[in-house]
């Protein structure tokens, strides 16, 4: 008898494929969405967590000091007898990073697993040495100048792994970064602070780059829940019309003697069936997604972070598991409505048509009371609230609040239209609209949250794009910038250029730690090329004269804004060196603490680091000649000589790149609310003859009504759109001057660009007409014994 | 992969249970390395300097020690050197972290109820580990053997420490006779073909000192023995590995014996009888016997713990018990090294070591 029931209620779904296609193709979107960006989010955990487990970095409690670690320092701790192993991390100008190691003393690593069981590799590594890289970074990165690669897929993308005494000589230097202390150590051990100076630091719990880039992924991870609710109004519009058109059937199965129960385990059933192949579906379609936007998210964490993340994606099986979990729940929550109304149907009662998707007015003053408080919310967050995660829930408010009041804020519009409409007709499309609203209205609200996203993400990245570029041509001052390979070349470019050009300017850094986070301290030049490019948000009169006498500091923002830095606060950047911040300066897209000093004083302090890096100011006509004649007299590589206009289309790339996966994204945001529109139509399409068929039946023509119909549709996609941009702004601002505050450290200043909206607009339209087109063109050619039958049929 | 999985393919090949390899990489090839030289004078100070020209050295020190507590127990301190390839980059010299020479220390406490020891890994060329010659001093980080000779030889005192997670030992010796050189003038053969090392030895220690454990401090006395040996192959290529054994006897006469074990199943073996007075007579293959007598499950493997060794040209038939069967040294190459009681035509005490059983 299950078997019979069952051919019963599937015989729906082979009259109306495209219902069932409806069904499935809306939840494995939204599965696709939502599980393809957690498998991009977990590529990119993944990646962090190889990163920092490198050298057991993320266990170990380390040694530092501030300009390094002398190898003196190292080997008077050993001598002490404490277990401690060397470690020495940098990156060459090519951008690949450097990870030396000391087998011989290091914690158990996977990384050096390449070196298993071959002597001569061994060898090979302490001695004249080899780099360990993963394969991708083997294809990436020149060799040239290099010892040879070999590959171990265990070391982090972009990083290469190599004896501590090789990556030294590499890097230029004779410090190390610091000294991993093991976790067990033998017995009677002087304390340590008798045997050095050096700092203990003990690891946080995760890594920097996870908590720095943990914005980015809540960022995405924002995006996918919004792709996978807006993918179950799709589901819940299908499977409620599926459910309404079956009410029939559903009486006559429990007529002819099928349980209550059995009819719902039977549709249990048949839904669990339907989310498991949608699930499947949604799983290849996901990882087909998070395999196209991996390498975009890779370029913007990149761009962003200068995290290193692996561009190609593995396949994990839990992860396969969760979004076929995620399928599941997603039917049963858009599901158990329809299941609760086939438990709460009276078995004789005769069919409502309209039944489901009716809203009371009480519902609508219910609604607006639930959207009114969630805007107070978002309103009382964005202002109050000091936290990332407050910005987020401010932004979830906003967004909710807007959604639930969407429907209230039509239907007050409708009303208000309705007293301005002429004619019969017109007042007819109004009052119609105004009938269609709440079915619709889940639909509306779909496509309320792709165009607000739409304005307030294109907003977010327009602004940040437009303060980029401003910002780079102001640091860009200089024509040229050369990059030597060691300090006798650096010296001997210095001193060639210096006839040759109007200035030459060393550019060079010092890692340090200041208040328990690594920090950049560059030194620069007392030269008008800084005091008359660099913007600075607020200074001392006096700031420059400051910095090249070793009285001052300037700090970026995001320092400023981490530590409550303010001008003439003092900060110790080396034994008996502790100037106050004369100013802070601006500094987009570095998520590190930086700091300029005077390259005079910070020499003296430091006057072991190399210093290959150089800006220099020449006449802009003369400088390819000077490339040139740089490159053939020195034999530089490509990399080494960058003129201004290359190095700004070099960033202006990463930049767009890094937005690339945000745009991608939206697109698809959009074309999941587009399509949650034509099912709701298609829904709507069929329960509305009794409201088409009297305007048919009192001489209205179906092109007519058929343009009606479109007009209609048109009209609330308009308004909905009308709506969505002040959304779009709000969510905009809150981005800008709370999220991104919180995340990154810095405020952008806000730009607007109303030519987008309308595009927006546009779209929206196109995109509610597509949708509204084919449930059209089914009224258009429906036979009109088919419409006269609702008035036989009317009760 | 840990770090000690690719240490064994360094010092190893030993590892290998086809046993064709030697144990330790001893028995691979030379590679441009110094050859142990026959006509080679052994001279002091000089010689219980580092020798870089050569692929192996080490400094090993064995003491049977008894405790304020009754305990008897056994102390080892080693330092091995290991040139990656053949060069003179000794520490002072040459490229600091790019040395070849790659340095590692061994130290055991043991006891009848526990055998407690560590490792250190370094490598030379930046000051971590070494050997200076004057004043001598061999180190791995705080682990040093360090002359406290005003006078004479340098090695005839010694001030000697190591430390690990459970122990940790602090010892004064004093030598009460001459350095003995093994084999021919210091010329040891380690095989029927010739392979052979550089060898003496300073078997005459008077131990005094404390031992650190978790129990507490124990202070102890004791005799030692101290051997000095380099040489680039000493392993035949068929050799799996050796049981080697030095003893104190009760009258004051010492004995340096050994067996190489070959695949091929005839044992090489080699002794060293000193007098009391340091008088030396040196015994070639087959003057020696060792048979073993017993076996003990020893780290998942049958170690031959007890065994009869005769040397009947000194009228010598004796049989050896460990103090602790389960002296094993579960290091990056894993071998059996503690000590022993003998019993027989002579009795005394001395130490066990044997290496190549898998």
């Amino acid at each position: 008898m299950n078997r019979a029931a069952f051919q019963a209620l599937w015989s729906h779904w082979r009259r109306h494929p495209v219902q069932l296609a409806t069904l499935v193709l809306g939840l494995a979107l939204a599965t696709a969405l939502w599980s393809g960006v957690q498998a991009i989010n977990a590529e990119a955990r993944n990646s962090y967590d190889r990163a920092a487990a490198l050298m057991g970095q993320d266990s170990l409690d380390r040694l530092e000091a501030p300009g390094g670690v002398t190898p003196a320092q190292y080997v008077a701790l050993r001598r002490a007898g404490w277990d401690v192993s060397p470690v020495v991390e940098g990156r060459l100008a090519t951008g690949l990073g450097i990870v030396g190691v000391d087998p011989l003393t290091a914690p158990p690593q996977p990384a050096l697993s390449a070196l298993a069981g071959d002597t001569d590799a061994l060898s090979g590594f302490l001695g004249t040495g080899f780099l360990l890289v993963a394969p991708e970074t083997a294809a990436q990165v020149a060799q040239d100048g290099l010892p040879p690669f070999r590959i171990s897929p265990d070391v982090p993308a972009g990083t290469a792994l190599g004896d501590i005494g090789l990556a030294l000589r590499l890097l230029g230097t004779d410090r190390l970064s610091h000294l991993l202390i093991a976790a067990e150590q033998p017995m009677g051990l002087p304390p340590l602070s008798d045997v050095t100076d050096l700092r203990r630091v003990t690891p946080e719990d995760t890594s920097s780059l996870a908590q720095l880039t943990d914005s980015f992924h809540l960022n995405l991870t924002a995006f996918g829940l919004l792709s996978f609710a807006v993918g179950l109004f799709i589901v819940q519009s299908a499977i409620g019309l599926a459910f309404e058109q079956r009410r029939g059937a559903f009486r006559t199965l429990r007529a002819l003697g099928i349980s209550l129960n059995r009819l719902m385990g039977l549709l249990a059933l048949e839904l669990g069936a339907i989310a498991l192949i949608a699930g499947l579906a949604g799983i290849a379609l996901g990882y087909g997604i998070a395999a196209a936007l991996l390498p975009g998210v890779a370029g913007t964490l990149r761009g962003l972070y200068g995290a290193q993340v692996s561009g190609t994606l593995g396949f994990d099986p839990l992860w396969a598991a969760s979004a076929l979990g995620i399928a599941l729940l997603g039917a049963a929550v858009a599901g158990a409505q329809a299941l609760w109304r086939v438990a709460q149907m009276p078995l004789l009662a005769p069919a409502q048509p309209r039944a489901w998707a009716m809203a009371s007015g009480r519902a609508i003053r219910v609604q607006a009371m639930a959207a009114l408080g969630l805007l107070a919310v978002a309103a009382v967050l964005a202002i109050w609230g000091g936290s990332l995660l407050a910005g987020f829930a401010c932004l979830g408010a906003l967004l909710i609040g807007s959604a639930l009041a969407l429907p209230v804020v039509l239907l007050w519009l409708l009303r208000g239209g309705a007293r301005l409409a002429r004619g019969a007709m017109g007042e007819w499309l109004v009052a119609d609209a105004r009938q269609q609203v709440p079915a619709l209205s889940l639909a509306l609200m779909a496509l309320l949250l792709a165009l607000a996203a739409n304005v307030g993400v294109g907003t977010m990245v327009g602004s940040f794009r437009g303060t980029f570029v401003g910002w780079l041509d102001q640091r860009l001052a200089s024509e040229l910038y050369v990059t030597a390979r060691t300090e006798a070349e650096a010296a001997a470019v210095r001193d060639w250029l210096a006839p040759r050009s109007d200035a030459v300017l060393p550019i060079w850094s010092v890692a340090i730690t200041l208040r328990g986070a690594p920090a950049q301290v560059y030194g620069v030049a007392d030269h008008p090329t800084y005091r008359d490019n660099w913007p600075l948000l607020s200074a001392d009169p006096a700031a420059w004269d400051r910095l090249a006498t070793g009285d001052g500091v300037l700090v970026n923002e995001q320092m400023a804004r981490r530590d409550g830095l303010d001008l003439g606060d003092t900060l110790t950047l080396a034994e008996g060196w502790a100037p106050p911040v004369v100013g802070i300066y601006s500094d987009y897209g570095n998520p590190q603490a930086q700091l300029i000093a005077g390259t005079g004083p910070l020499a003296a302090r430091y006057p072991d680091q190399p210093r290959l890096r150089y800006a220099v100011r020449a006449d802009p006509s003369r400088v390819p000649a000077l490339i040139d004649d740089l490159r053939q007299r020195f034999d530089l590589p490509r990399d080494a000589l960058r003129d201004q206009a290359e190095v700004k289309a070099l960033s202006l790339r990463i930049f767009d790149q890094t937005f690339l996966v945000t745009g991608a994204l939206n697109v698809l945001t959009l074309g999941v609310a587009g399509f949650a529109m034509l099912t709701s139509l298609l829904t709507l399409s069929s329960l509305r003859l009794p409201q088409v068929a009297p305007v048919w039946a009192l001489g209205v023509t179906p092109g007519t009504i058929a343009l009606a119909e479109l007009a209609r549709t048109a009209l609330l996609a308009l308004l909905t759109w009308a709506l969505a941009v002040p959304v779009g702004l709000a969510l905009a601002w809150v981005l800008l001057a709370v999220v991104n505050v919180q995340a990154f450290g810095w405020r952008l200043p806000m730009m607007v660009f109303p030519g987008g909206w309308l595009w927006l607009g546009l779209w929206a339209l196109l995109a509610a007409l597509l949708a509204s087109a084919w449930p059209v063109w089914r009224l258009m050619s429906m036979p009109g014994g088919q419409l006269l039958r609702v008035f036989a049929n009317d009760r | 992969m840990t770090v000690k999985a690719l240490w064994a393919t360094l010092w190893i090949c030993f590892a290998s249970a086809a046993g064709a390899q030697g144990f330790a990489g001893l028995g691979t090839d030379i590679d441009g390395f110094a050859l142990p030289d026959p006509d080679t004078e052994l001279t002091f100070p000089a010689d219980h300097d580092a020798h870089p020209g050569f692929r192996i050295e080490w400094w090993y020190l064995t003491a049977n020690l008894r405790g304020a507590d009754g305990q008897d127990y056994g102390v080892q301190w080693t330092l091995f050197r290991s040139a990656l390839s053949p060069g003179t980059d000794l520490p002072g010299d040459g490229d600091g972290w790019q040395t070849p020479q790659i340095w590692m220390g061994h130290a055991a406490v043991t006891s009848a109820g526990e055998h407690r020891f560590a490792q250190r890994l370094a490598r030379g060329g930046i000051g971590q580990a070494g050997v200076t010659p004057d004043p001598f001093e061999a180190h791995i980080d705080d682990w040093v053997m360090r002359s406290t000779a005003t006078q004479g030889d340098p090695l005839d005192a010694l001030k000697l420490r190591a430390r690990g997670q459970d122990f940790a030992y602090d010892l004064d010796l004093r030598a009460e006779g001459p350095l003995v050189l093994q084999g021919d003038r210091g010329y040891s053969v380690k095989s029927p073909t010739g392979e052979a090392s550089h060898y003496y030895s300073q078997p005459f220690y008077q131990v005094s000192g404390t031992l650190t454990l978790p129990g507490g401090d124990v202070a102890v006395t004791g005799q030692a023995w101290l051997d000095r040996e380099w040489s680039s192959q000493p392993l035949a290529q068929d050799q799996e590995g050796w049981d080697w054994l030095s003893l104190h006897f009760d009258d004051g006469a010492k004995l340096m014996g050994f067996g190489l074990r070959s695949s091929s199943g005839a044992h090489f073996t080699s002794a060293t009888w000193i007098s009391a007075a340091g008088e030396v007579t040196a015994y070639g293959d087959g003057a020696l016997t060792l048979d073993p007598l017993e076996t003990a499950s020893v780290a998942g493997r049958e170690v031959p713990v007890r065994w009869r060794v005769t040397l009947p040209d000194q009228g010598l038939r004796i049989d050896t018990a460990p103090l602790n069967p389960q002296a094993w040294m579960g290091t990056l190459f894993p071998y059996w090294e503690g000590p022993v009681r003998f019993d027989g035509s002579h009795s005394g005490q001395g130490y066990l070591e044997m290496t190549g059983y898998e």
